[in-house]
C-alpha cells in the first residue's frame, strides 16, 4: 500500500486493506502473483454479479418504459410463494443457457468455431483491466491507458468475424460483414471523440485523466470534462459510437432478430451463445466505465461536500447511470437501417468530431484567457460546435423528413 | 433541429416508466394465474350437457339420445349409446336416455356444430378452459357424469342465451300442453257428445 493511500478514510482503504492482508498469507516470492489474481478475481466477480443483474434490470426496465412488468416471477426453487420480485431471473437463465445442447455446425471450422465466444469475451474483459474504479482501485496502471483500451476493444471485432466465418454459413458470413462494415465506421468517431480529452490532458493514463477532471468551482460546479464546451459534444458523440461499438438498439443490426435470423450467431447456441451476449453486455459496461472516466470525472465525487462517500461508490454509481440511460435509449429508439447508420457514421459524427478536435485545440491556446474573456472564449468555443451541427444536421435531413405518406399511382 | 424528435421520444419513454408505477391504467399486463379477465359471454370451447335438476343429473338429462349431434359431428369426437329402457323427461313424456355419452376434447375442435342441430336443447358450450390434466387418455375424455352440469350453471355462463332458450322451451311446452289439452277436450267433448250425437234410436 502506498504512503498516501494511508491518510485517506478507512471504507476507501477497505478493498487495498483487505488485498494485502490475503497476499501476506502467501510467501514471499508468490506475493506479486497473489496480488495480481486478487485483482483478476474482484474484477471478474464483481463485473460477472453486475453482468448477472444488468440482465434483469433491463428487462425489467424496459418493460416499465413500454408500460410492462417484466419478469418477477422466479424466485427460490425450494421456497414457494417467493418471488423476490424476479432477482434470481439471471441464475435460471444461466442454469438454462448452461445445459442446453450446444450444436455445431457439421461444415464448421470446429477450432474457430470453438475460440469465437472464448476470444470475444477474453478481449471484452482485457479493457477493463485500466480503468480507474477508484482512488487506488486500478488493476493495471498503464501510461497508454487509452491505446490499450481501444486496441482491446477493437478485438472483438476479429472476434465477431471469425463467428461469421467459422459457421460456414453464408447469412452468418454476410451478416458478419455487415457488423464489421458497422463496427469500423463507429471506431473511428469513437476514438476522434476521445481526441480532445487526450489533447487537454497531455496524457493517456486514465488515472491521469481522472485527476485531471478534480476540483469544484465554489465546491459544487465539478471541472468534469462533459461540462465544457468541447466535452459534451465529444461526451454525445461517444455515446453514440459507444452504443454502435457494443451493437446495441438503435445500432443492434449485427443480430437484428426481425431482419437477419441471428446474424453472425446463427450457428451458435446453448452456452457459446450467451457468451456472445456476456462479452456484449461486458463491452457495454467497459465503454461506461471509459465514458465515465473520461468525461464524467470518474471516481470523483461531485460536490465536494460528498467526499466522505467512497470512491469506487461514485464510480459504480456512474456507471450504473450510464447503463440506465442506455437502457432507456434502447427502450425509445428503434433499429436504423444499414444505409443510415453508416451515413451518420461517415457524415454526421467523423466531420463533428473533427471539428471538436479542433475545438479543443482553440480551448488549450487560449486557457490563458480570465475574466470577461472567458466568456468570449466559452461563446467562441460553443460556436465552432453549435453551428456547424445546426447546419450539418439541416443538410442531411433534407428531403428526409418530415416525411409525407403517399399512394402508389 | 436534429436530435429534437429523439428527446421528445425519450420523454415519452420517461413518462411511461414514472406512469407505470402509480397509474394502473397504463398496465397492459393481467397476472394470469392470480388475476383473470372477464370472459366475454359469446366465449366457448367444449360442450356440456344440460341437466334440469342439479340434485339428480343422471336422472334429468334434457339428452335423448337422438344421436344427431353424434352424426353431425365433423371430427366425431361425440359417442353415444341409447339407454334400453324409458324414462319421463322434463314434461313427464317417456324418452330414452343417453347410457353412455362421452366427448373427447382431444379431438374437439370446438366448432359448436353439435349444440346447433340438438333439436332438445340438451347439449351447450362450456367455458371452461383450464382443462390441463397429467393423463391424456382418461382425463381429457368426458363421460356423462362430467358433462352433466344443471341449468343454472347455463344461466351463470350465458345468461342471455339461456334465457332464450329457457323462454323458448317454455312456450313450447306450454303450447304442447295447451295442445294436449285442447286435444283432451276435443275427446272429452267428444266422448261426451257422442250420447247426444247418437242419441238412442227409440224409447219405450
Amino acid at each position: 500500500m502506498s504512503a498516501a493511500a494511508l491518510t485517506d478514510s478507512f471504507l476507501e482503504r477497505a478493498p487495498l486493506v483487505l488485498r494485502d492482508w490475503v497476499v501476506n498469507f502467501l510467501p514471499a516470492p508468490l506475493q506479486w502473483l497473489g496480488h495480481h489474481l486478487i485483482t483478476i478475481v474482484a474484477v471478474l466477480a464483481v463485473f460477472g454479479t453486475f453482468f448477472a443483474f444488468t440482465t434483469i434490470a433491463e428487462r425489467k426496465l424496459l418493460a416499465r418504459l413500454q408500460n410492462r412488468l417484466g419478469p418477477n416471477r422466479s424466485g427460490l426453487p425450494w421456497i414457494k410463494g417467493l418471488t423476490l420480485f424476479g432477482l434470481s431471473q439471471p441464475f435460471a437463465d444461466a442454469i438454462k443457457t448452461l445445459t442446453k445442447e450446444d450444436i455445431v455446425p457439421a461444415a464448421a471450422d470446429k477450432c474457430l468455431h470453438f475460440l469465437a465466444p472464448v476470444i470475444v469475451v477474453a478481449f471484452s474483459l482485457m479493457t477493463f483491466a485500466v480503468l480507474p474504479f477508484g482512488r487506488h482501485l486500478i488493476p493495471v496502471e498503464l501510461d497508454a491507458a487509452l491505446l490499450y483500451f481501444f486496441a482491446a476493444g477493437a478485438a472483438t471485432e476479429l472476434a465477431i468475424f471469425m463467428a461469421g466465418w467459422s459457421s460456414r454459413n453464408k447469412y452468418s458470413l454476410l451478416a458478419a460483414m455487415r457488423a464489421l462494415a458497422q463496427l469500423i465506421s463507429y471506431e473511428l468517431p469513437l476514438i476522434l471523440s476521445v481526441v480532445p480529452i487526450v489533447l487537454v490532458t497531455s496524457t493517456l493514463s486514465s488515472q491521469g485523466i481522472v485527476l485531471a477532471q478534480g476540483g469544484w468551482t465554489f465546491g459544487f460546479l465539478p471541472h468534469w470534462f462533459v461540462f465544457t464546451p468541447w466535452g459534451f459534444p465529444a461526451f454525445i458523440i461517444f455515446l453514440v459510437a459507444a452504443l454502435a461499438e457494443s451493437n446495441r438498439s438503435p445500432f443492434d443490426l449485427p443480430e437484428a432478430e426481425s431482419e437477419l435470423i441471428a446474424g453472425h450467431l446463427t450457428e451458435y447456441s446453448g452456452f457459446k451463445y450467451a457468451l456472445f451476449f456476456m462479452a456484449e453486455y461486458f463491452g457495454l459496461t467497459a465503454l461506461s466505465g471509459l465514458g465515465v472516466t473520461l468525461f464524467l470525472g470518474g471516481w470523483q465525487a461531485p460536490i465536494a461536500a460528498l467526499q466522505f462517500i467512497p470512491s469506487y461508490a461514485w464510480f459504480m454509481l456512474k456507471l450504473i447511470g450510464m447503463l440506465v440511460f442506455f437502457i432507456w435509449i434502447r427502450g425509445t429508439l428503434l433499429r436504423l437501417r444499414i444505409d443510415q447508420l453508416t451515413r451518420l457514421a461517415w457524415q454526421f459524427l467523423v466531420p463533428l468530431a473533427l471539428l471538436n478536435v479542433g475545438n479543443a485545440a482553440f480551448w488549450i491556446l487560449t486557457s490563458s484567457w480570465t475574466g470577461p474573456l472567458q466568456l468570449i472564449r466559452w461563446a467562441i468555443s460553443l460556436a465552432i460546435i453549435v453551428i456547424p451541427f445546426i447546419l450539418l444536421g439541416r443538410t442531411l435531413t433534407a428531403g428526409y423528413a418530415p416525411r409525407t405518406y403517399r399512394y402508389a399511382p | 433541429m436534429l436530435g429534437s424528435g429523439i428527446i421528445n421520444g425519450l420523454i415519452v419513454t420517461a413518462k411511461n416508466f414514472a406512469g407505470s408505477y402509480h397509474d394502473p391504467e397504463r398496465m397492459v399486463t393481467v397476472e394470469y394465474p392470480e388475476q383473470k379477465t372477464v370472459l366475454p359471454e359469446n366465449y366457448r370451447n367444449f360442450p356440456f350437457l344440460i341437466t334440469e335438476n342439479a340434485t339428480d343429473p343422471m336422472g334429468t338429462l334434457r339428452c335423448v339420445a337422438c344421436q344427431i349431434c353424434e352424426k353431425e359431428c365433423p371430427p366425431q369426437c361425440i359417442i353415444i349409446e341409447k339407454s334400453k329402457d324409458k324414462k319421463p323427461d322434463a314434461t313427464g313424456k317417456l324418452q330414452l336416455y343417453p347410457a353412455i355419452f362421452g366427448i373427447d376434447t382431444s379431438v374437439c375442435m370446438s366448432c359448436q356444430i353439435c349444440v346447433e342441430v340438438c333439436p332438445f336443447d340438451a347439449i351447450k358450450m362450456d367455458k371452461v378452459f383450464e382443462i390441463t390434466t397429467t393423463d391424456r387418455f382418461q382425463d381429457l375424455f368426458l363421460d356423462r357424469e362430467r358433462l352433466a352440469k344443471p341449468n343454472s350453471y347455463y344461466h351463470e355462463i350465458h345468461p342471455v342465451e339461456a334465457a332464450e332458450v329457457d323462454g323458448r322451451l317454455l312456450a313450447e311446452r306450454k303450447a304442447a300442453e295447451e295442445k294436449a289439452k285442447v286435444a283432451a277436450a276435443a275427446k272429452a267433448a267428444a266422448a261426451a257428445a257422442k250420447p247426444v250425437v247418437t242419441p238412442p234410436p227409440a224409447t219405450p
